[in-house]
């Protein structure tokens, strides 16, 4: 199964979605209990930042009560223990993306830090003055930013590959983006404003045929669809582990052996060395080069137990829940008068962007809100994208492993009172 | 429900739908661009003065209709004031919607007073003051001389 076509209507897809039970793992959440203006939430903003589970909660508090010490220097038990949970945590991403060795995956904050990791590294190394970097017109800033530093820093030029009215992009355009002068593709897996999933194994096999490597903002990909980066042939691989369940302040930073192993270190320090003196510094191997500190040894552990519980409900199981509920949504919303949908695409993952005639997102989002409905308003970080929509902002809902239809029917219910109200 | 019928006022939604002022001045003395990153809202403020007295105010823009509303009653409020009676008026209307104001100081706001309801709305209080803060910019214009209309917008962040 191509893992980045993942639907319903693919029969495996569908059969999962029916083992799935959501008000079951619905009681794994404590913040699911809250109520916001005493009515129950419902939390319709995964695409910022997802809920996390009893077992994420209670691995991290279980580190800091029984397992806390730093890690990869010292003899003593805790140390050991430290170290161990922590590497552990490492073989478990290596597993969730499929990655031939645990050596390819590096924990830094986020996403974000991810990019820039590449962007200061491998970046700095391979782009030079004249030089393009090719990214989409669907990409989060914080894969536009970093290569815009980059390209100034260089002499370089930032190209963008051009969607479609329904959020797609047009790969022809893309492919003859790709020219000589090309160094990097950096693209989304999954667009956080549209929802729209790219084709990215097509896309690293369009970009390899000229010898550019391809970094993957998994960002909003690794909640809703398997991953496989062997499988992708991508170079890079990024993720956050607070999109899926797990902390904040922990992400993931994949990257092909030889790459990783031929790229100049990120930050230095301690951890990051194997020998040091005034004369020479020898860096340590990968992934640890890039791991320069004491790093967010908690959070990693969090996000292994992120991976455990994903992995135990089933990621095909999730997806295909998820899918169901996107759909659901969009045809409901879709027929509520004066909505627009922006972001339309064929293939979608998790995020459903709205429009209304005449009202503000932002004033939808306070009404909603008053309803104890969480959505995000705004441009979600991605400008240009509103800019090609010529919209300031919309109204983003987005979904997660324990949402279900009667919150999407209370989302219905909340867009015909903001109509009430404003209209 | 109470507090968003308190926000969302016949008034407020009658400016929000057809604001007053909305226009372009070809000629301003003084202009100034806002931007609220948060939710995109731009506006655009222009100034033509007569001394120290604001002669005639405009604005443009997109956003919400609380930005949309508070610019046009701004607009409408502060026509033939002077510079200081207007950064007086911002600081009563600023305040106001951050809920620091006695209810004696509303009654002084006139028209203003219907935004009070944004008090309750913590995250709405930028919505509400991005024309005010656009305006401060606008009257500070002055002193930027040649560089007129070539700053970068002022933000609500
Ligand atoms: C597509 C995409 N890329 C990157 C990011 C950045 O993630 P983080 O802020 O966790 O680094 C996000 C987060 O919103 C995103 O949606």
């Amino acid at each position: 199964m191509s893992t980045q076509t993942l639907s319903v209507h693919q029969p495996g897809a569908a059969i999962d979605a029916v083992d799935f039970n959501v008000e079951k793992v619905r009681a794994d959440f404590p913040v699911l209990r809250e109520r916001i203006y005493g009515r129950p939430l419902i939390y319709l903003d995964n695409a910022a930042t997802s809920q996390k589970p009893d077992a994420v909660i209670e691995a991290i508090t279980h580190y800091y009560r029984h397992d806390n010490a730093n890690i990869h220097r010292g003899v003593h038990l805790l140390s050991q223990r430290a170290t161990e949970s922590y590497e552990t945590a490492r073989e478990k991403v290596r597993s969730f993306l499929h990655a031939a060795d645990a050596r390819e995956i590096v924990f830094v904050r986020g996403a974000t830090e991810g990019i820039n990791l590449i962007a200061q590294t491998y970046g700095r190394t391979h782009v030079g003055a004249g030089d393009e970097v090719l990214i989409t017109a669907m990409e989060h800033h914080s894969n536009i930013v970093p290569w815009q530093i980059l390209c100034e820093e260089k002499g370089a030029f930032l190209r963008v590959a051009p969607i479609n009215d329904r959020g797609e992009l047009l790969l022809d355009e893309m492919k003859a983006l790709l020219g000589p002068r090309t160094k990097l593709v950096a693209i989304a897996q999954v667009s956080n404003a549209l929802g729209t999933i790219n084709p990215i194994k097509q896309i690293v096999r369009m970009a390899h045929e000229k010898n550019v490597p391809v970094l993957v903002d998994g960002a909003q990909a690794t909640p809703h669809l398997s991953v496989d980066v062997q499988d992708l042939d991508c170079d890079f691989y990024v993720f956050s582990g607070h999109k899926i369940y797990g902390p904040t302040g922990i992400g993931v930073l994949y990257g092909k052996a030889a790459l990783l192993e031929a790229m100049p270190p990120y930050q230095g320090g301690g951890d990051m060395i194997s020998s040091v003196t005034f004369e020479k510094t020898i860096y340590n191997k990968v992934p640890h080069k890039f791991e320069a500190g004491t790093p967010h040894i908690a959070g990693v552990i969090g996000l292994g137990a992120a991976i455990d519980y994903l992995e135990k409900l089933g990621i095909n199981a999730i997806g295909a829940h998820e899918q169901q509920l996107l759909e659901y949504a969009t045809e409901r919303v879709r027929a509520i008068p004066g909505v627009r949908l922006i972001g339309t695409a064929r293939h979608k993952a998790g995020a459903l962007s709205f429009v209304m005639d005449s009202i503000h997102p932002h004033d939808i989002g306070t009404i909603l809100d008053q309803e104890g409905i969480a959505v995000r308003t705004g441009h979600h970080c991605a400008q240009p994208v509103m800019d090609r929509f010529g919209i300031p902002a919309t109204v983003r809902a987005s979904f997660g492993l324990y949402n279900t239809k009667d919150e999407i029917d209370s989302l219905v219910q909340g867009i015909e009172k903001v109509k009430e109200i404003l209209g | 429900m109470a507090d968003l019928r308190d926000m969302y006022q016949e008034v407020i939604l009658e400016h929000a739908k057809a604001p007053r002022n909305y226009r372009a001045l070809e000629t301003p003395d003084r202009k100034a661009e806002g931007f609220n990153p948060l939710c995109g809202d731009r506006c655009t403020i222009y100034l033509m003065m007569q001394g120290d007295v604001i002669d005639d105010i405009s604005f443009q823009g997109s956003g919400c209709a609380i930005s949309r509303a508070s610019a046009s009653m701004m607009t409408q409020s502060l026509k033939g004031k002077t510079t200081r009676e207007a950064e007086e008026l911002f600081q009563n209307f600023h305040n106001m919607v951050t809920g620091r104001n006695h209810h004696d100081q509303e009654a002084q706001m006139g028209k203003l007073a219907a935004l009070a309801g944004v008090s309750a709305f913590p995250t709405r209080v930028k919505c509400a003051t991005l024309a005010w803060h656009t305006l401060q910019a606008a009257l500070h214009d002055e002193r930027e001389g040649e560089r007129k209309g070539e700053r970068e917008p002022i933000t609500t962040e």
